[in-house]
């Protein structure tokens, strides 16, 4: 690694260039996607696309642009303070805090903190950050500059303690604050309906009509919106190179087979599933569930009785990945019918028709990259069995 | 101690999930109400965000982060409380920040020591690195002898058990109470402890079944639930086999 080798790299790499930071558990590949293209409308970015998110992969993605006058930077929000203090970013895009491998990254409230800490010691970032999350809220706050971006709904059930004062927040209430101090809910300067409403500074509005699905995808839209218009992009120019983006390396992306199509999502803890769930409700589709638990996934599985997989009963289901087994059980106690096959893609085939295939992270690579595969080897040699 | 009419539902009470629900242990009280209500019984899960009631049958008690603990602990403390509750006979499962809550004393977030509702004999400091990971132990409660425990441990605590308290396991494999004793969880009359995620009920039915046959007084048909057996037979299976399973996954 070039970072181990030479840890002022990152540093003089981004110092030519204003730099944005896109973390948070939930939307980082989206958001960060979504504000290269609206960035991309003034100037050349950098940007990581291939969602290596840890600091040598921010590094690789400077290195391999030396002419980018740019950068738009996706950061594991576990690395994000140590990334902060090495390019002082002009911007620091924070989307939500909720837990996820928890016995890698550690519990949700020390990640936090040290963000707080890490943005308090940056005085030149200015933070666009969601007035939904508490726990975001409470790091951001920290920060010398702030726009605040609300969400029509945030999940707030991994931040019913405050940061601050350890005082609780009511995870439900519509506008949250904390029962003991004076963090609250801040008045945000960009708001996004259900429905898709944009609602800005000096009176901006403007309807998002995305070719990505799902409310989830709005708001990372809204969010990419806010951070481009502080680099100066026309809000209208951003909303519109924002709305084109149709996957975002592989989310979302359809693969089709001689029966059908195969779409592919990518849902790794209770926050995200609870967006994936309505995308999935959409649609009459059929359900692959691929949960691996591997070490870059959490090797805990547990998480899987806090997402409320009732919603898929009368569904055709199947489990599968590498934890089977365990998701499995989980089905059976929701009572939801379902087969076990431990690969996904033939799990797929074996449901036929139009397939969701819902897979955490290290599954969803695997598929993305062997339906990729098979996709390529189908376009090349027609005549081939290309449905593998 | 009084056994309770077939008939009337068991009250299953899920202590402060909104406060001990990082880790998932919210399944531990469905997989009980499942259990009784494929047994042909009934059975309501009560959600409690405020004083714990009395008069439901079983409690059930999750892991959580630090602050959130220390809330959950004053909460369970408000009158009639958890004690009521065990004094009443009732019986409880405690995971994890649960297990810490009900000792005499636990060490709190930069170490500050909380009183615990002293429920059980233990008292629980903080260890110097997280134990995290699988755990298989060898149950030392008769009813359970030959249904080895798995689960997956994930905490900071150690806790070291006073002359009332037996452990609930001997660890085979993982840390489990970490006080160099070897042992996991803690058993007190129908009050069990444990550090295992997974949620333990799901991955450990004989110990689920265990807690129903206390709360209503008499013995539970067998139940299969293949998905279980499936699971069980995997995670006992020999360590090295365990990481991949799925081998066509490139």
């Amino acid at each position: 690694m070039a970072l181990a080798l030479d840890p002022g790299l990152l540093a003089e790499l981004a110092t030519s260039r204003p730099v944005a930071l896109v973390s948070g558990t939930n939307g980082k590949s989206t958001t960060t996607a979504m504000l290269a293209a609206a960035v991309a409308v003034r100037s050349r970015p950098a940007w990581n696309r291939t969602g290596a998110n840890m600091a040598d992969g921010a590094l690789a993605a400077l290195l391999d642009h030396p002419d980018a006058d740019s950068a738009v930077l996706e950061i594991d929000e576990g690395y994000l303070p140590g990334v902060i203090a090495q390019t002082r970013p002009a911007y620091v895009v924070l989307l939500n805090m909720s837990r996820d491998q928890l016995d890698r990254v550690g519990e949700v409230h020390s990640v936090v903190r040290r963000i707080r800490t890490a943005l308090a010691a940056s005085p030149r970032t200015t933070v666009i950050a969601n007035a939904g999350d508490p726990l975001v809220v409470a790091a951001a706050q920290a920060a010398e500059h702030r726009i605040w971006v609300a969400p029509p709904r945030t999940w707030r059930h991994d931040g019913v303690t405050c940061l601050l004062c350890g005082g609780h927040i009511d995870p439900v209430a519509t506008t949250w604050g904390c029962a003991e101090c004076a963090l609250r809910e801040p008045s945000a300067t960009w708001t996004v309906t259900e429905d898709g409403q944009l609602l800005g500074p000096d009176g901006y509005r403007r309807t998002l009509e995305l070719r990505l699905p799902g409310a989830a995808n709005l708001v990372n839209a809204s969010f990419a919106v806010a951070a481009a218009t502080a680099y100066g992009v026309a809000p209208d120019r951003a909303v519109d190179a924002v709305a084109g983006l149709d996957e975002i390396a592989g989310r979302y992306r359809s693969f089709p087979r001689p029966d059908g199509e195969t779409r592919l999502l990518l849902a790794k803890n209770p926050a995200g599933w609870s967006e994936t769930l309505a995308v999935i409700e959409a649609s009459p589709s059929a359900v692959v569930i691929a949960v691996n638990s591997r070490e870059a996934d959490g090797r805990d599985p547990s998480w899987l009785w806090d997402v409320p997989f009732e919603r898929l009963r009368g569904r055709r289901v199947m489990a599968s990945g590498d934890r089977a087994a365990d998701l499995a059980v989980r089905l059976a106690y929701a009572e939801v019918d379902h087969e076990v096959e431990p690969d996904p893609v033939m799990a797929a085939r074996m449901l036929g028709g139009r397939v969701d295939v819902a897979a955490d992270y290290t599954a969803f690579l695997g598929v993305r990259a062997r339906l990729a595969r098979a996709a390529a080897e189908d376009r090349t040699s027609p005549r081939a069995d290309g449905t593998g | 101690m009084s056994r309770l009419p077939t008939e009337s539902a068991v009250r299953i009470a899920s202590v402060s999930p909104d406060l001990l629900g990082t880790y998932g242990d919210k399944g531990n009280a469905e997989v009980l109400r499942q259990r009784l209500r494929w047994r042909g019984r009934t059975a309501e899960i009560v959600t409690v965000t405020g004083a714990v009631p009395t008069g439901c049958d079983i409690y059930v008690l999750g892991g959580g982060e630090d602050s959130a603990q220390v809330l959950a602990a004053q909460r369970a403390a408000r009158p009639p409380g958890l004690r009521g509750a065990v004094e009443r006979g009732a019986v409880v499962l405690a995971v994890c920040a649960g297990l810490q809550i009900l000792g005499e004393r636990f060490a709190g977030p930069d170490g500050h020591d909380h009183a615990g509702l002293g429920v059980l004999d233990l008292t629980t400091t903080r260890r110097v690195r997280r134990a995290v990971g699988e755990v298989v132990a060898t149950p030392l409660v008769p009813e359970l002898a030959g249904t080895p425990l798995t689960g997956f441990e994930n905490h900071g605590g150690a806790t070291r058990l006073g002359p009332t308290a037996r452990p609930l396991a001997r660890v085979e494999s993982g840390v489990g109470n970490g006080c160099g004793q070897g042992t996991e969880g803690v058993v007190a009359g129908r009050v069990v402890g444990t550090y295992l995620h997974g949620p333990v009920l799901a991955r450990n039915p004989a110990l689920a079944d265990l807690l129903l046959e206390w709360a209503v007084g008499e013995p539970l048909p067998p139940l299969q639930v293949p998905a279980v057996e499936q699971l069980r037979e995997r995670r006992l299976r020999p360590r090295r086999r365990l990481p991949r399973l799925n081998r066509s996954t490139p």
